[in-house]
């Protein structure tokens, strides 16, 4: 019986702009996966700890504030401290594309920016988190 | 790594009591593959208080939880809380949002919180919460929270399953003939109107009460407690109105009936998963155009070697047992 993957879907610290986390969670649920949202405003480690009760495949963090340099390195920490690496982390926002370069050589596996289509973040969600899936099972 | 050694480093890690061996265990339960786990853990269950929470949507029943959750804390108990939210009949996919509500527990180490999705079952819970609330229990927490979808009207699986029912009402939803409803108005051993701040919250707490007034109940008579889950008023009350049926199922003894009720419930549960799957593949193989339904149904029911009964019995739960006898 093949189990659904599963994504957390997660705003962090001062960043009420919840819409495109709305829209990129009910993209990957008509894609067939059951999607955890956590809310708005929380920290790194409400997040990964999030990410590990509920087993999840994957850790989508959206970004508007301007804080990605601070709270994207914190969670690949986090993940690292609980070693949690196995869980995939991704995320998007109003995201430069140095510091987008910068912060996947630090761990983060993708950064989608304004205009990303949105099959794109789908199918390398599918992919990814499926890896993860074939391999803890 | 076979399966075989991956249950057994699953054992080891749950044993070891780190949250993600009891996260891995509930996913191995939810894919189906969670027997051997569970044959080793059983011996082990029977200790946790289990609470479900019932109620129609956008009631307040995660606000309700996440109160509870904070009371059960400041008694120095550990909480798990299972919470099911809809998956979609046509994608599968799921969004489940009831976490929002229950943001300051995330790191609390003394509060496991799964969400779970529904995956076509329609009682009101998932296939597997049966077996979540088990590993939860063999994990060694105190108390479990149990949260249904949202429901409307019959959906009453929750009272198989846990020691005390909780049904969530809110104020202006209907007229007086919807407390009078068959369902989950009859499955209540502790009555919530929630929003209490509501103009009509009076209203509903009369129509609750003079609704109880017409029954005679054998044994337990279920509380009508008042809250607002935003601000923790009436939580204390709540909190009490739950010690007080489970003082009252362990001096009448009835706690056993309970324990035995969730049993059956899960038996039934793995039971009519087996069948169904195929019966499912059954249909896909044996339906054919040009018959008529009924015939359609005794070749079906062939390939499992049932002869069809006449049925006027009607299909009733064995088990689920109202404390309402009927009219006084």
């Amino acid at each position: 019986m093949s189990r659904p993957l599963r994504v957390i879907i997660a705003k962090a610290g001062l960043d009420g702009h919840d819409r495109g986390a709305k829209v990129i969670a009910r993209a990957l649920r008509d894609a067939g996966m059951e999607v955890i949202y956590t809310g708005l405003f929380q920290t790194p480690e409400q997040i990964v700890q999030t990410a590990i009760q509920e087993d999840a495949d994957g850790i989508g963090l959206s970004i508007l504030s301007g804080a990605h340099m601070t709270l994207f390195p914190l969670i690949v920490e986090q993940l690292k401290a609980q070693g949690a690496q196995d869980i995939v982390f991704f995320g998007g926002g109003t995201i430069p594309p140095e510091d987008a370069d910068e912060l996947r050589r630090r761990g983060v596996q993708a950064i989608f920016t304004p205009g990303a289509p949105l099959s794109e973040i789908v199918s390398f969600v599918e992919h990814e988190c499926g890896k993860r899936r074939e391999l803890v099972g | 790594m076979n399966d075989t050694d991956a249950g057994a480093a699953l054992l080891r890690q749950f044993e070891a009591r780190s949250p993600r061996g009891l996260a891995r265990a509930i996913s191995y339960a939810e894919s189906g593959r969670g027997a051997q786990l569970i044959r080793h853990l059983f011996a082990r269950t029977g200790r946790s208080m289990t609470i479900g929470l019932t109620g129609p949507p956008g009631v307040g029943k995660s606000t309700l939880s996440s109160a509870l959750v904070r009371k059960a804390r400041s008694l120095g108990k550990t909480v798990g809380v299972v919470s099911v939210d809809p998956s979609s009949p046509f994608s599968h996919g799921a969004l489940l949002g009831d976490r929002i509500r229950l943001t300051e527990h995330f790191t609390d180490s003394g509060v496991f919180i799964r969400s779970m999705a529904s995956r076509g079952h329609l009682g009101g819970l998932a296939g597997a919460t049966a077996d979540a609330v088990l590993l939860m229990d063999a994990f060694g927490l105190d108390v479990i929270l149990i949260e249904t979808v949202g429901v409307g009207q019959s959906e009453i699986e929750i009272a198989e399953l846990a020691h005390t029912t909780i049904v969530a009402l809110q104020p202006g939803s209907g007229d007086s003939i919807q407390v009078l409803k068959a369902g989950i108005m009859e499955v209540a051993d502790v009555f919530v109107v929630n929003k209490k701040d509501h103009p009509m919250a009076n209203q509903l707490k009369r129509e609750i009460r003079s609704m109880m007034e017409m029954l005679d109940f054998s044994g337990w008579v279920p509380e009508l407690v008042m809250t607002q889950a935003t601000s923790g008023e009436g939580i204390d009350e709540l909190w009490a109105a739950i010690e007080n049926h489970v003082a009252y199922l362990q001096k009448s003894g009835e706690m056993a009936e309970k324990r035995l009720e969730a049993f059956t419930h899960q038996v039934r549960q793995l039971a009519l998963g087996h069948l169904q799957r195929k019966l499912e593949r059954e249909l896909r193989s044996k339906v054919a155009e040009g018959i008529d339904p009924y015939a359609a149904a005794d070749r079906v029911l062939q390939s499992f070697g049932v002869t069809p009964e006449g049925g006027d019995e009607p299909i009733r739960p064995p088990h689920v047992r109202a404390s309402v006898k009927g009219l006084m």
